[in-house]
């Protein structure tokens, strides 16, 4: 298995690779474009990141859309915790079949039924019950559903791995079920919960379709706006902004990446 | 200590139990099964210059006389208006060629990073992820820029003199095509690379002992036991891509039918919601099967690890 890779295969990576990214690339080398016209290069410039900085309605909608992703993220990882911990632990229970296929099902959904389907639920509910109201309340609440989904297979595949008999020793020496689950099971699970939280959160960030049916007047999020710009041709505005978006991504996997890589050399030194 | 107080207590475990799974079954019910009922009963109704705009199920008709209308037009239109049987079998017929092209560039670059040596697979990996985390929307955008008439390739391929007149591909059903198999690669790769790291070598060695040609083993080795990743891989792919809206909408021409993005113009240009209800219904039906087959394989790959 550790023989160098043949010299077709390697090109052929190459490729993908270049296919994966050279759109990225584009975006990015064209933010810095001199002239209003995306494709002819003017020059180097950084003019579209000051008039970006200036666009009043896309920063109201950049701010929106990040308070929206980081509550949807933060209560989407503790139901998925609590989803993945009961999939994992009990593998027999009424309701389990149907659970697992709840919990899967989001993840290939297309979003345009997903997004149908939970405004008429909200419509309902409001005619019913006087709430939710259309706007941030009902994308964060619908961001929660599809995010509970991702963050679910995260955290199921790192318990793959736990050793439940960590708890059983807690709980034989005296500790409550709760404090065992916030002293031991917690903190060994932490990673799998940064990383779902960070998905839940550039999914949230992402989304156009469950948001555009689910939203009301007034909640405009950043994807609408970068939509409805898209829609009118290509500007170097929204260059600047997607070459921030990939440079924060980036970032943060960065950052993840480091943290799963010596979490996991502690694992292995561990079990030597 | 005391008894109560200790971490067996039945009770305290029960209701720990109840919770772990009643929280997440609640949430998932009310907010994922329900509202699929919801898509039927208002596919049911009529549409209606009113806020909501339909009407109601159950309404008075004459002073205090209720009655319960059921309107099946919604679904006898999508029946007789070729329109809507065009799109559905147009979808149908994207998605799975589109599945197909991630299927044929996907499996090799899994079998590439599989078999790359070991230090070099992780972050190979990471690098397929990455895109996935950056905004869809923004990498569909991207292809605009490239595939315009006066865009980076044409003028790349003008510039290198290969064409004389630039190629129209934007809006266009090949740019919906380029779209879907950029966007979607990652999730062909991840499940085919589960399933073909996992493979024994000890097979394809035995294979080349009894002197089986590489193409050979290959075919008979290699491909049948990744299937489960290819099956899983394509239906993660064709499923989403059957109800896709945006990259048919950004890349695509007014040619370019696709049920989602009717199901899009029905509910926000024509504001015809029950309409919209009807086409999602139908949506749905047509992607069970693929769903249980998704679902089965998934199995498969989840018993394998």
């Amino acid at each position: 298995m550790n023989k160098r890779l043949s010299l077709p295969l390697i090109t052929l990576l190459v490729f993908g690779y270049a296919f994966l990214y050279g759109p990225i690339a584009s975006l990015i080398i064209y933010s810095f474009n001199e002239s209003k016209l995306v494709t002819v290069w003017g020059g180097w410039s950084t003019k579209w990141y000051g008039a970006l900085l200036e666009n009043q309605q896309i920063l109201d909608a950049a701010w929106l859309s990040i308070k929206i992703a980081t509550v949807s993220a933060t209560f989407a990882v503790i139901i998925g915790t609590l989803a993945a911990l009961a999939l994992v632990k009990f593998k027999r229970f009424r309701g389990r079949g149907s659970l697992s296929l709840m919990l899967a099902a989001p993840l290939v959904m297309p979003e345009v039924i997903l997004g149908l389907s939970l405004l008429l639920l909200f419509v309902s509910m409001e005619e019913l019950l006087g709430w939710p109201a259309r706007g941030q309340t009902t994308i964060i609440l619908a961001h929660m559903t599809f995010a509970i989904a991702y963050v679910t297979v995260v955290i199921r595949s790192r318990l793959a791995h736990f050793d439940f008999s960590l708890e059983e020793a807690a709980m034989d020496l005296g500790a409550h079920p709760v404090k065992t689950f916030f002293w031991i099971t917690l903190p060994l699970i932490a990673p799998a919960l940064v990383a779902g939280w960070l998905l839940a959160f550039t999914l949230s960030l992402d989304d156009l379709v469950v948001a555009s049916f689910v939203s009301g007047p007034g909640a405009t999020t950043l994807p609408m706006v970068v939509y409805s710009s898209v829609r009118l041709g290509v500007s170097p505005e929204i260059n600047a902004l997607a070459t921030i978006i990939v440079g924060l991504v980036s970032l943060a996997v960065l950052i993840a990446g480091l943290v799963m890589y010596r979490q996991e050399k502690q694992r292995l030194r561990e079990m030597n | 200590m005391n008894p109560s107080l200790s971490g067996n207590n039945p009770l305290a475990k029960l209701s720990g139990r109840g919770l772990l799974i009643g929280a997440p079954w609640f949430w998932m019910g009310v907010f994922f099964l329900l509202p699929f009922l919801f898509i039927i009963k208002l596919s049911l109704s009529e549409a209606a210059l009113m806020q909501p705009p339909y009407l109601p199920f159950i309404r008075e008709i004459e002073d205090g006389l209720v009655t319960l209308v059921v309107n099946f037009g919604n679904y006898s239109l999508l029946f007789e208006d070729p329109l809507y049987w065009k799109a559905l079998l147009s979808s149908i017929e994207i998605a799975a060629i589109a599945t197909l092209v991630t299927l044929l560039i996907g499996y090799p670059m899994a079998y590439a990073i599989a078999k790359a040596p070991k230090a070099w697979r992780l972050p190979l990996l990471m690098l397929i992820i990455l895109p996935f985390w950056t905004s869809f929307l923004i990498r569909v955008y991207a292809w605009i820029g490239i595939l315009k008439t006066n865009g980076i390739l044409n003028d790349a391929l003008l510039g290198l003199g290969l064409i004389d007149q630039p190629l129209e591909i934007l809006y266009t059903p090949t740019a919906v095509y380029i779209g879907i198999v950029y966007s979607y690669l990652p999730f062909m790769i991840l499940p085919l690379y589960a399933t073909l790291i996992r493979l024994d070598d000890t097979l394809l060695e035995a294979a080349a002992d009894l002197g089986c040609p590489p193409w050979k083993q290959f075919l008979t080795v290699t491909l049948p036991l990744s299937l489960p990743g290819i099956i899983a891989g394509s239906m993660l792919v064709f499923i989403p891509v059957m109800g896709e809206f945006v990259i048919p909408d950004l890349l695509g021409g007014p040619n370019t039918l696709m049920i989602g993005k009717l199901m899009w113009t029905e509910f926000f240009n024509n504001k015809d919601w029950p309409l919209a209800s009807a086409l999602a219904a139908v949506l749905l039906v047509v992607l069970i099967i693929p769903f249980v087959l998704w679902q089965h394989f998934e199995k498969r790959l989840e018993m394998r690890q």
